[in-house]
Protein backbone atom coordinates (compact mmCIF):
# COMPACT_ATOMS: atom_id res chain seq x y z
CA UNK A 1 0.00 0.00 0.00
CA UNK A 2 2.73 2.21 0.72
CA UNK A 3 4.58 4.49 -2.62
CA UNK A 4 6.98 7.18 -1.87
CA UNK A 5 5.23 9.83 -2.89
CA UNK A 6 5.75 12.77 -5.23
CA UNK A 7 5.78 16.21 -3.73
CA UNK A 8 5.77 19.85 -4.56
CA UNK A 9 7.13 22.33 -2.50
CA UNK A 10 8.79 25.92 -2.17
CA UNK A 11 12.06 26.29 -0.44
CA UNK A 12 13.60 29.47 0.21
CA UNK A 13 11.36 30.42 -2.93
CA UNK A 14 12.16 28.17 -5.14
CA UNK A 15 9.90 25.25 -6.33
CA UNK A 16 11.25 22.07 -5.38
CA UNK A 17 9.97 18.33 -6.26
CA UNK A 18 10.71 15.54 -4.51
CA UNK A 19 10.00 11.91 -3.97
CA UNK A 20 9.54 10.74 -0.36
CA UNK A 21 8.57 7.89 1.99
CA UNK A 22 5.44 8.93 3.73
CA UNK A 23 7.52 8.70 7.45
CA UNK A 24 10.30 10.97 5.86
CA UNK A 25 10.74 14.08 8.07
CA UNK A 26 11.14 17.38 6.44
CA UNK A 27 14.58 17.43 8.11
CA UNK A 28 15.46 14.13 6.39
CA UNK A 29 14.66 15.65 2.73
CA UNK A 30 16.02 18.75 3.79
CA UNK A 31 19.62 16.97 4.38
CA UNK A 32 19.32 13.66 2.84
CA UNK A 33 17.77 14.61 -0.92
CA UNK A 34 17.64 18.78 -1.37
CA UNK A 35 21.68 18.64 0.22
CA UNK A 36 20.57 21.73 2.14
CA UNK A 37 22.17 20.51 5.63
CA UNK A 38 21.83 23.65 7.78
CA UNK A 39 19.61 22.57 9.84
CA UNK A 40 20.60 19.77 12.23
CA UNK A 41 19.10 16.87 13.46
CA UNK A 42 19.63 17.36 17.83
CA UNK A 43 17.29 15.07 19.47
CA UNK A 44 14.49 14.12 16.53
CA UNK A 45 11.43 15.09 19.53
CA UNK A 46 11.03 18.67 19.33
CA UNK A 47 13.46 19.32 22.48
CA UNK A 48 16.59 21.12 20.82
CA UNK A 49 15.83 22.96 17.76
CA UNK A 50 18.56 22.48 16.11
CA UNK A 51 16.13 21.39 13.10
CA UNK A 52 14.14 24.59 13.04
CA UNK A 53 12.72 26.22 10.03
CA UNK A 54 9.77 27.89 8.94
CA UNK A 55 6.69 26.29 7.56
CA UNK A 56 4.14 28.79 5.41
CA UNK A 57 6.24 31.40 8.27
CA UNK A 58 5.37 29.62 10.84
CA UNK A 59 8.51 28.46 13.15
CA UNK A 60 8.62 24.80 13.54
CA UNK A 61 10.71 21.84 14.47
CA UNK A 62 11.14 20.26 10.50
CA UNK A 63 11.84 16.90 12.75
CA UNK A 64 8.38 17.03 13.80
CA UNK A 65 7.28 17.53 10.25
CA UNK A 66 6.51 14.66 7.70
CA UNK A 67 8.45 15.40 4.55
CA UNK A 68 4.68 14.74 3.03
CA UNK A 69 2.87 17.63 4.42
CA UNK A 70 4.92 20.32 2.51
CA UNK A 71 2.87 19.61 -0.26
CA UNK A 72 2.01 22.93 -1.69
CA UNK A 73 3.46 24.74 1.10
CA UNK A 74 6.80 27.32 1.90
CA UNK A 75 9.82 26.07 3.35
CA UNK A 76 12.28 28.47 4.66
CA UNK A 77 15.86 27.31 5.63
CA UNK A 78 19.11 28.50 7.34
CA UNK A 79 20.27 28.58 3.59
CA UNK A 80 17.81 31.09 2.72
CA UNK A 81 18.77 33.81 5.07
CA UNK A 82 21.58 35.43 3.36
CA UNK A 83 21.17 37.49 0.82
CA UNK A 84 23.75 36.38 -1.54
CA UNK A 85 26.97 36.53 -0.42
CA UNK A 86 25.96 39.21 2.18
CA UNK A 87 24.91 37.73 5.72
CA UNK A 88 21.75 38.43 7.33
CA UNK A 89 22.58 41.02 10.54
CA UNK A 90 21.79 38.52 12.92
CA UNK A 91 24.71 36.03 11.17
CA UNK A 92 26.85 39.08 11.21
CA UNK A 93 25.84 40.04 15.33
CA UNK A 94 26.66 36.21 16.07
CA UNK A 95 30.18 36.22 14.66
CA UNK A 96 30.82 39.71 16.16
CA UNK A 97 29.75 38.51 19.50
CA UNK A 98 31.30 34.89 19.82
CA UNK A 99 27.41 33.91 19.65
CA UNK A 100 28.39 30.16 18.77
CA UNK A 101 31.20 27.94 19.92
CA UNK A 102 30.38 24.07 18.16
CA UNK A 103 27.95 25.71 16.30
CA UNK A 104 25.62 23.01 16.10
CA UNK A 105 22.46 25.22 17.57
CA UNK A 106 23.49 27.66 15.53
CA UNK A 107 21.55 27.35 12.31
CA UNK A 108 18.43 26.62 14.53
CA UNK A 109 18.96 29.58 16.56
CA UNK A 110 19.32 31.91 13.39
CA UNK A 111 16.18 30.60 11.86
CA UNK A 112 14.32 31.17 15.16
CA UNK A 113 16.30 34.39 16.19
CA UNK A 114 14.94 35.87 12.62
CA UNK A 115 11.31 34.52 13.26
CA UNK A 116 11.24 36.69 16.44
CA UNK A 117 12.61 39.45 15.00
CA UNK A 118 9.67 38.98 11.86
CA UNK A 119 7.03 39.39 13.90
CA UNK A 120 8.83 41.23 16.85
CA UNK A 121 11.19 44.07 15.92
CA UNK A 122 11.82 44.97 19.66
CA UNK A 123 11.84 42.08 21.77
CA UNK A 124 12.47 42.77 25.51
CA UNK A 125 15.32 40.04 26.86
CA UNK A 126 13.08 38.18 28.61
CA UNK A 127 11.24 37.88 25.39
CA UNK A 128 13.94 37.04 23.29
CA UNK A 129 15.04 34.32 26.12
CA UNK A 130 11.29 32.61 26.22
CA UNK A 131 10.92 32.96 22.42
CA UNK A 132 14.48 31.24 22.06
CA UNK A 133 13.71 28.49 24.78
CA UNK A 134 13.37 25.81 22.37
CA UNK A 135 16.67 26.13 21.01
CA UNK A 136 19.01 25.25 23.26
CA UNK A 137 23.27 25.57 23.27
CA UNK A 138 25.80 23.31 25.34
CA UNK A 139 28.21 25.87 24.49
CA UNK A 140 27.91 29.52 25.15
CA UNK A 141 25.71 29.76 28.52
CA UNK A 142 23.26 31.59 26.23
CA UNK A 143 24.30 35.37 27.09
CA UNK A 144 26.35 35.98 24.25
CA UNK A 145 23.55 34.98 21.77
CA UNK A 146 21.06 37.04 23.70
CA UNK A 147 23.54 39.68 23.10
CA UNK A 148 23.57 39.17 19.62
CA UNK A 149 20.24 39.01 18.92
CA UNK A 150 19.37 42.35 20.77
CA UNK A 151 22.10 43.84 19.19
CA UNK A 152 20.57 43.03 15.38
CA UNK A 153 17.09 43.55 16.21
CA UNK A 154 18.51 47.16 17.42
CA UNK A 155 20.30 47.47 13.96
CA UNK A 156 17.74 46.38 12.19
CA UNK A 157 15.00 48.76 13.65
CA UNK A 158 17.57 51.86 12.82
CA UNK A 159 18.07 50.03 9.30
CA UNK A 160 14.07 50.09 8.94
CA UNK A 161 14.04 53.99 10.29
CA UNK A 162 17.04 55.04 7.89
CA UNK A 163 14.63 53.52 5.08
CA UNK B 1 7.12 2.05 9.19
CA UNK B 2 8.26 1.09 5.47
CA UNK B 3 4.72 0.42 4.90
CA UNK B 4 3.14 3.90 6.42
CA UNK B 5 0.49 5.12 4.35
CA UNK B 6 -0.65 8.92 4.62
CA UNK B 7 -3.52 10.20 3.11
CA UNK B 8 -4.72 14.19 3.50
CA UNK B 9 -8.42 13.94 3.14
CA UNK B 10 -10.51 17.28 2.28
CA UNK B 11 -13.57 16.56 4.10
CA UNK B 12 -14.09 15.37 7.79
CA UNK B 13 -15.98 12.08 6.23
CA UNK B 14 -13.06 10.73 3.94
CA UNK B 15 -11.25 11.09 6.89
CA UNK B 16 -13.68 8.95 9.05
CA UNK B 17 -13.50 6.70 6.27
CA UNK B 18 -9.63 6.79 5.77
CA UNK B 19 -9.32 6.05 9.52
CA UNK B 20 -11.90 2.69 8.96
CA UNK B 21 -9.97 1.52 6.24
CA UNK B 22 -7.93 -1.30 7.86
CA UNK B 23 -5.12 -1.35 9.75
CA UNK B 24 -4.06 0.60 12.46
CA UNK B 25 -4.53 4.25 11.51
CA UNK B 26 -3.42 7.63 13.25
CA UNK B 27 -4.83 11.06 12.73
CA UNK B 28 -2.23 13.92 12.14
CA UNK B 29 -2.38 17.61 13.89
CA UNK B 30 0.65 19.09 15.17
CA UNK B 31 2.30 15.83 15.07
CA UNK B 32 3.89 16.84 17.66
CA UNK B 33 3.42 14.22 20.03
CA UNK B 34 2.44 11.35 17.45
CA UNK B 35 5.78 11.94 15.24
CA UNK B 36 7.68 11.83 18.70
CA UNK B 37 5.74 8.52 19.40
CA UNK B 38 6.29 6.84 15.91
CA UNK B 39 10.13 7.85 16.20
CA UNK B 40 10.39 5.77 19.78
CA UNK B 41 7.88 2.73 18.06
CA UNK B 42 5.25 3.43 21.27
CA UNK B 43 2.70 3.58 18.33
CA UNK B 44 2.99 1.76 14.81
CA UNK B 45 0.24 3.09 12.91
CA UNK B 46 -0.17 1.90 8.84
CA UNK B 47 -2.08 4.66 7.95
CA UNK B 48 -1.64 8.57 9.13
CA UNK B 49 -4.84 10.36 8.60
CA UNK B 50 -3.45 14.37 8.23
CA UNK B 51 -6.25 16.51 9.15
CA UNK B 52 -5.06 19.46 8.47
CA UNK B 53 -6.47 19.88 4.50
CA UNK B 54 -9.73 20.11 5.73
CA UNK B 55 -11.73 23.15 5.67
CA UNK B 56 -12.12 24.37 9.15
CA UNK B 57 -9.53 22.26 11.22
CA UNK B 58 -7.14 25.27 11.08
CA UNK B 59 -8.86 28.10 12.33
CA UNK B 60 -11.02 29.76 15.38
CA UNK B 61 -14.39 30.97 14.67
CA UNK B 62 -17.11 32.99 16.97
CA UNK B 63 -20.40 31.15 16.84
CA UNK B 64 -23.59 31.67 19.17
CA UNK B 65 -21.70 33.97 21.55
CA UNK B 66 -18.71 31.03 21.88
CA UNK B 67 -15.68 30.22 19.74
CA UNK B 68 -15.39 27.36 17.66
CA UNK B 69 -11.39 26.22 17.84
CA UNK B 70 -10.72 24.08 14.79
CA UNK B 71 -8.92 20.82 15.90
CA UNK B 72 -5.79 21.14 14.10
CA UNK B 73 -5.12 24.82 15.13
CA UNK B 74 -1.97 25.54 16.58
CA UNK B 75 -1.55 27.06 19.83
CA UNK B 76 0.63 30.28 18.00
CA UNK B 77 -2.77 30.83 16.23
CA UNK B 78 -4.35 30.85 19.70
CA UNK B 79 -2.01 32.58 21.00
CA UNK B 80 -2.92 35.82 18.04
CA UNK B 81 -6.50 35.78 18.27
CA UNK B 82 -7.11 38.48 20.36
CA UNK B 83 -10.99 38.05 20.59
CA UNK B 84 -10.44 34.91 22.60
CA UNK B 85 -7.45 35.55 24.61
CA UNK B 86 -9.90 38.65 25.78
CA UNK B 87 -12.95 36.22 26.82
CA UNK B 88 -10.81 33.65 28.11
CA UNK B 89 -7.34 34.11 28.97
CA UNK B 90 -6.66 31.52 31.30
CA UNK B 91 -7.18 29.02 28.55
CA UNK B 92 -5.09 30.68 25.87
CA UNK B 93 -2.09 30.92 28.39
CA UNK B 94 -2.44 27.69 29.21
CA UNK B 95 -2.13 26.70 25.11
CA UNK B 96 0.75 28.90 25.12
CA UNK B 97 2.45 26.73 28.19
CA UNK B 98 2.53 23.63 25.88
CA UNK B 99 6.37 23.56 24.47
CA UNK B 100 8.32 25.83 22.66
CA UNK B 101 7.97 28.67 20.38
CA UNK B 102 8.66 25.48 17.86
CA UNK B 103 6.09 23.82 19.45
CA UNK B 104 3.75 26.31 19.60
CA UNK B 105 3.54 26.50 15.70
CA UNK B 106 2.52 23.04 15.02
CA UNK B 107 0.87 21.39 18.64
CA UNK B 108 -2.80 21.82 18.48
CA UNK B 109 -5.28 21.66 22.19
CA UNK B 110 -7.56 18.75 20.42
CA UNK B 111 -4.07 16.91 20.01
CA UNK B 112 -3.34 18.16 23.44
CA UNK B 113 -6.38 16.96 24.90
CA UNK B 114 -6.50 13.47 22.74
CA UNK B 115 -2.79 13.00 23.80
CA UNK B 116 -4.16 11.84 27.15
CA UNK B 117 -1.11 13.34 29.22
CA UNK B 118 -2.90 13.77 32.99
CA UNK B 119 -0.08 16.22 32.63
CA UNK B 120 -1.66 17.89 29.86
CA UNK B 121 -1.42 21.99 29.87
CA UNK B 122 -4.55 23.17 28.23
CA UNK B 123 -6.69 19.83 29.50
CA UNK B 124 -7.64 21.37 32.95
CA UNK B 125 -8.37 25.23 31.33
CA UNK B 126 -10.69 23.79 29.11
CA UNK B 127 -12.36 21.53 31.39
CA UNK B 128 -12.90 24.62 33.79
CA UNK B 129 -13.91 26.20 30.61
CA UNK B 130 -16.53 23.74 30.43
CA UNK B 131 -15.81 23.45 26.76
CA UNK B 132 -17.07 20.51 24.61
CA UNK B 133 -15.63 18.17 22.03
CA UNK B 134 -17.12 18.01 18.94
CA UNK B 135 -16.58 14.53 17.80
CA UNK B 136 -17.09 13.07 14.38
CA UNK B 137 -17.27 9.13 13.15
CA UNK B 138 -19.30 6.62 11.02
CA UNK B 139 -22.16 7.41 12.87
CA UNK B 140 -22.43 11.05 12.63
CA UNK B 141 -21.15 13.53 15.04
CA UNK B 142 -21.41 13.59 18.63
CA UNK B 143 -20.65 16.27 21.49
CA UNK B 144 -18.64 15.41 25.16
CA UNK B 145 -17.66 17.53 27.66
CA UNK B 146 -13.61 17.20 26.75
CA UNK B 147 -12.92 15.94 30.71
CA UNK B 148 -14.73 12.22 29.10
CA UNK B 149 -12.10 12.44 26.61
CA UNK B 150 -8.91 11.08 28.28
CA UNK B 151 -10.20 7.71 30.45
CA UNK B 152 -6.37 6.94 31.51
CA UNK B 153 -2.86 7.70 30.42
CA UNK B 154 -2.23 7.92 26.59
CA UNK B 155 -5.99 6.65 26.46
CA UNK B 156 -8.81 8.20 25.04
CA UNK B 157 -12.95 7.05 25.00
CA UNK B 158 -12.82 8.36 21.10
CA UNK B 159 -13.26 4.85 18.84
CA UNK B 160 -10.35 4.18 16.44
CA UNK B 161 -12.21 5.19 13.62
CA UNK B 162 -13.65 8.62 15.39
CA UNK B 163 -11.92 11.82 15.90
CA UNK B 164 -12.61 15.85 17.61
CA UNK B 165 -13.25 17.78 14.77
CA UNK B 166 -13.61 21.02 16.67
CA UNK B 167 -13.41 22.58 20.58
CA UNK B 168 -16.17 24.55 21.44
CA UNK B 169 -15.89 27.18 24.43
CA UNK B 170 -19.01 28.39 25.36
CA UNK B 171 -20.52 31.95 25.63
CA UNK B 172 -19.10 34.25 28.49
CA UNK B 173 -21.64 35.74 31.04
CA UNK B 174 -20.40 39.32 32.29
CA UNK B 175 -18.05 39.61 34.96
CA UNK B 176 -16.20 36.31 34.04
CA UNK B 177 -12.60 35.51 34.48
CA UNK B 178 -10.49 32.08 34.49
CA UNK B 179 -7.17 31.36 34.80
CA UNK B 180 -4.35 28.30 34.48
CA UNK B 181 -0.91 27.78 36.48
CA UNK B 182 1.36 25.36 36.79
CA UNK B 183 4.03 24.33 38.39
CA UNK B 184 7.72 23.72 37.03
CA UNK B 185 10.52 23.28 38.66
CA UNK B 186 12.13 26.00 36.38
CA UNK B 187 10.27 28.86 34.19
CA UNK B 188 10.30 27.52 30.91
CA UNK B 189 9.89 23.75 28.63
CA UNK B 190 8.90 21.52 31.37
CA UNK B 191 6.02 19.44 31.89
CA UNK B 192 3.79 20.30 34.97
CA UNK B 193 3.80 18.69 37.95
CA UNK B 194 1.02 20.23 39.51
CA UNK B 195 -1.74 22.11 36.99
CA UNK B 196 -4.77 24.08 38.24
CA UNK B 197 -7.44 25.98 35.86
CA UNK B 198 -10.48 28.16 37.57
CA UNK B 199 -13.17 29.86 35.66
CA UNK B 200 -16.22 31.62 37.49
CA UNK B 201 -18.89 34.17 37.07
CA UNK B 202 -19.62 36.97 39.89
CA UNK B 203 -22.69 39.07 40.00
CA UNK B 204 -22.90 42.68 40.16
CA UNK B 205 -21.98 42.61 43.89
CA UNK B 206 -18.68 40.72 43.37
CA UNK B 207 -20.17 37.28 44.50
CA UNK B 208 -19.26 34.25 42.90
CA UNK B 209 -22.23 32.77 41.05
CA UNK B 210 -20.20 29.97 38.96
CA UNK B 211 -17.48 28.61 39.45
CA UNK B 212 -15.46 25.46 37.80
CA UNK B 213 -11.93 24.34 39.12
CA UNK B 214 -9.79 21.12 37.17
CA UNK B 215 -6.62 19.93 38.53
CA UNK B 216 -3.92 18.29 36.36
CA UNK B 217 -0.92 16.03 36.93
CA UNK B 218 -2.91 14.53 40.23
CA UNK B 219 -4.58 11.28 38.96
CA UNK B 220 -4.83 9.69 36.06
CA UNK B 221 -6.86 12.68 33.52
CA UNK B 222 -7.25 16.10 34.55
CA UNK B 223 -9.88 16.09 36.75
CA UNK B 224 -13.12 18.19 37.11
CA UNK B 225 -13.80 19.19 40.80
CA UNK B 226 -16.94 20.04 41.26
CA UNK B 227 -16.38 20.20 45.38
CA UNK B 228 -13.81 22.67 44.78
CA UNK B 229 -16.22 24.75 42.13
CA UNK B 230 -19.08 24.55 45.22
CA UNK B 231 -16.50 25.91 47.73
CA UNK B 232 -16.22 29.35 46.84
CA UNK B 233 -19.71 29.75 44.89
CA UNK B 234 -21.84 32.23 47.14
CA UNK B 235 -18.82 34.01 48.11
CA UNK B 236 -16.16 37.12 47.30
CA UNK B 237 -13.23 34.67 47.65
CA UNK B 238 -12.88 35.54 51.55
CA UNK B 239 -9.79 33.81 52.69
CA UNK B 240 -12.63 31.15 54.34
CA UNK B 241 -14.08 30.26 51.02
CA UNK B 242 -9.92 29.98 49.81
CA UNK B 243 -9.29 27.76 52.63
CA UNK B 244 -12.44 25.37 51.50
CA UNK B 245 -10.98 25.37 48.35
CA UNK B 246 -7.89 24.42 48.86
CA UNK B 247 -8.78 21.70 51.11
CA UNK B 248 -11.32 20.74 48.08
CA UNK B 249 -8.90 20.58 45.92
CA UNK B 250 -6.45 18.42 48.01
CA UNK B 251 -8.75 16.20 48.88
CA UNK B 252 -9.63 15.24 45.04
CA UNK B 253 -6.00 14.42 44.15
CA UNK B 254 -5.01 10.87 44.06
CA UNK B 255 -1.44 11.67 42.17
CA UNK B 256 1.42 9.42 41.87
CA UNK B 257 5.05 9.80 42.98
CA UNK B 258 7.59 10.18 40.72
CA UNK B 259 10.88 11.88 39.65
CA UNK B 260 9.15 15.84 39.22
CA UNK B 261 7.53 15.41 42.89
CA UNK B 262 5.86 12.87 45.37
CA UNK B 263 2.48 12.61 45.94
CA UNK B 264 2.41 14.55 49.27
CA UNK B 265 3.54 17.06 47.52
CA UNK B 266 1.83 17.20 44.31
CA UNK B 267 -1.48 17.34 47.00
CA UNK B 268 -0.22 20.68 48.80
CA UNK B 269 0.87 22.38 45.36
CA UNK B 270 -2.58 21.71 44.01
CA UNK B 271 -4.85 23.30 47.09
CA UNK B 272 -1.93 26.12 46.65
CA UNK B 273 -2.56 26.67 42.77
CA UNK B 274 -6.37 26.40 43.08
CA UNK B 275 -6.33 29.26 45.60
CA UNK B 276 -3.91 31.42 43.17
CA UNK B 277 -5.59 30.82 39.80
CA UNK B 278 -8.51 31.57 41.66
CA UNK B 279 -7.74 34.35 42.92
CA UNK B 280 -6.74 35.42 39.36
CA UNK B 281 -9.65 34.52 37.74
CA UNK B 282 -11.39 36.63 40.35
CA UNK B 283 -9.25 39.58 39.62
CA UNK B 284 -10.15 39.29 35.46
CA UNK B 285 -13.70 38.58 36.11
CA UNK B 286 -14.19 42.10 38.63
CA UNK B 287 -12.39 43.73 35.49
CA UNK B 288 -14.23 42.27 32.81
Amino acid sequence: MSKRAHISTTVNGDPVEFLTDPSATLLDVLRDELQLTGAKEGCGSGDCGACSVTLDGRLVCSCLVLAVETEGRRVETIEGMADGGELHPLQRKFLEHAALQCGFCTPGLLVSAKALLDANPDPTETEARYWLAGNLCRCTGYDKIIRAVMDAAAELRQARRVA
Amino acid sequence: MAQLDYVAPSTAEEAVRALAAGGPAKVLAGGTDLLVQMRSGRVKPDRIVDLKRIPGLIGIRQEAGGFVIGAATPGAVIGEHAALAKAWPGVVEAVNLIGSTQVQGRASLAGNLCNASPAADSVPAIIAARAIAVIIGPAGRREVPVEAIAVSPGTTSLGTDEFVLEIRLPPRPARSGDAYLRSIPRTEMDIAVVGAGVSLTLDAAGVITAADVALGAVAPTALLVPEAGAAIIGSALDEAALDRLDAAARAACRPISDKRGTAEFRTKIAGVLARRAATIAYQRASEA
